[in-house]
């Protein structure tokens, strides 16, 4: 799948902030007032920013408020319900919290749980995908909640827990990688299915439909990153993981190391998103007799 | 609304015979020309005379060689547009509503006016089925040429998808596949007619004809002739002989 820039910013920032918002709604760290402010507005600032960069890659985004009307069958649509209910609600929370000196716990747990059910929605857009088999597991959305809520722990100052969640999401990802790999070979879509052709030998494809390339090739038959996949793989979870747990470990310079711990988990989160799309085979791709 | 209706009164879709289709790409041209001017946006190329031309395409003909364990290989050509299928994917992960499968003879369409091109429509797909049109920001895809199959203006041997229409070889048929005394459907059962990636679940309603069985396509490695002719062609002098064969021989040492 063609990595698209907009979707990775997204898909990731929102994934931070939206974990964040979680810790945040349920009062850890219990701030108030000036650091509160604070705490919300990186929050929003990446759930917020996450969801400008995504509507970059529409085609229409001045029709973007349609997207609201088919909740019930569209996993898109429950994202876009989600999101903007979890930033509602959360304002209201964060509205108490540096105003009013108050903790309406109630709205932050109502808050926290629609935050994740954001990461979860944007998670099961590309769960849903049938014809990109690597996707289509329930690995998917353990990946994007594991490093949501790790990252969110992360920026939420909770030591302790964002070390237990990071290792776990370390963990998960690596998991998540290696069922991928054996996906469309498991998914028993290949050449022979796609064209039916199979009964009589083995099929090859021995002209495509153009001579140029097409919307297809470009947007479902991306093959660039796979050459370098293993060793992206090896940087993002050093850096999406392990490095931001050594950072924790040390005992002196215990800001700057936190900032630094972000950062690198940040950037470790982006590499492994664009191996996501990257790497990612759409069956179409078959078609092509490519993968 | 994007969730799929229970059932279509009819299910109007094409049948392919890949054992006929000679590969003209006849149905490509003819679709691309009819629905740039017709239904929705147009179908619009980009450097279309440049050194990287592309385009949007409804149908596309792809050609595959299939090599069976013996004998010659076979070149089948592969024409492949959207398949109008019963449990279409590409509907129900549409967030704005703009696709849909209608209730009346089961042909899917897209609202343009309604797609905000975010393109999961055409991820959902496994047959690619659904372009992006780069111009225009929507989704494109295949309309069963819903504006020439009703369309009481045309000659009623022109209210037939135009690729089906145009085909030469006659490897393209349209019908109601509902309808099992439909000439699509006899035809489908007299073939044994084939579903593309079953296993997807996405119950396609155009079906494909597999070529028939070839017995004369074998290499005179399998049969030891090639032509009914052969015992005559075979040469009948295995080598020149007396002056000749002396002069042949000389030259060659030269």
């Amino acid at each position: 799948m063609h990595p698209a820039p907009s979707v990775i910013l997204f898909s990731s920032l929102s994934g931070l902030g939206f974990g964040l918002l979680a810790w945040l709604g349920i009062g850890l760290p219990a701030v108030t007032g000036w650091v509160a402010f604070v705490f919300f507005t990186l929050a929003y600032l990446l759930a917020v920013g996450g969801l400008i960069a995504s509507m970059f890659h529409l085609g229409h985004p001045e029709r973007a408020l349609k997207a609201f009307t088919q909740w019930r069958s569209s996993w898109l649509s429950r994202e876009a319900w989600a999101s903007v209910a979890a930033l509602l609600v959360m304002a209201a929370y964060g509205a108490g919290l540096v105003f009013f000196d108050a903790r309406w716990w109630p709205l932050g747990v109502i808050g926290a749980a629609l935050s994740l059910l954001t990461v979860l929605t944007t998670s099961m857009i590309y769960t849903q995908m049938k014809t990109v088999p690597r996707w289509h597991s329930l690995w998917t959305p353990a990946n994007f909640l594991s490093l949501s809520i790790a990252g969110g722990a992360l920026l939420a100052g909770q030591v302790t827990e964002a070390m237990v969640l990071l290792a776990l999401a370390g963990v998960v990802q690596i998991v998540t990688w290696w069922q991928g790999d054996q996906a469309l070979a498991s998914s028993g879509t290949d050449m022979a299915t796609a064209t039916r052709l199979g009964d009589i030998g083995s099929v090859r494809a021995f002209e495509p439909p153009h001579t140029g390339s097409n919307y297809l090739l470009r947007e479902f038959v991306y093959v660039l990153g796979r050459k370098h996949a293993a060793k992206l793989r090896i940087i993002a979870i050093l850096l999406m993981a392990f490095v931001p747990l050594l950072l924790l470990l040390s005992p002196v310079l215990h800001h700057l190391a936190a900032a630094l711990a972000v950062l690198s988990h940040a950037a470790g989160v982006l590499t492994a998103r664009w191996l996501f799309f990257a790497q990612a085979e759409h069956v179409v791709g078959l078609y092509y007799g490519k993968r | 609304m994007t969730t799929l209706p229970q059932h279509t009164d009819r299910k109007l879709g094409l049948v392919i015979d890949l054992d006929t289709c000679v590969g003209c790409h006849a149905c490509v041209i003819s679709c691309k020309g009819w629905n740039t001017e017709n239904y929705g946006a147009p179908l619009s190329d980009q450097s279309a005379y440049g050194a990287d031309p592309s385009g949007t395409f409804l149908n596309r003909v792809h050609s595959y060689e299939v090599q069976p364990e013996v004998g010659t290989a076979h070149l089948v050509h592969f024409p492949k547009s959207c398949l109008h299928c019963d449990d279409a994917p590409c509907v129900t992960v549409c967030p704005t509503g703009a696709s849909y499968k209608r209730v009346e003879d089961g042909i899917v369409l897209v609202n343009e006016s309604d797609c905000i091109g975010c393109g999961l429509c055409a991820w959902a797909c496994p047959y690619g089925a659904r372009e992006m049109d780069v111009a225009e920001g929507v989704m494109k895809k295949c309309t069963l040429c819903v504006d020439r199959i009703y369309n009481e203006n045309l000659p009623e041997e022109d209210r037939e998808p135009a690729c089906v229409r145009t085909c030469p070889a006659n490897a393209r048929h349209f019908g109601d596949l509902a309808d099992p005394n439909s000439a699509v459907s006899q035809l489908v059962a007299e073939r044994g007619g084939v579903d593309l990636m079953p296993e997807q679940g996405t119950k396609p309603v155009n079906k494909y004809l597999p070529p028939r069985a070839r017995d004369q396509l074998q290499g005179p490695e399998d049969s030891g002739e090639i032509d009914v002719l052969a015992p005559f062609l075979a040469p009948v002098d295995t080598g020149p002989k007396g002056f000749l064969g002396w002069l042949d021989r000389t030259l060659e040492k030269l």
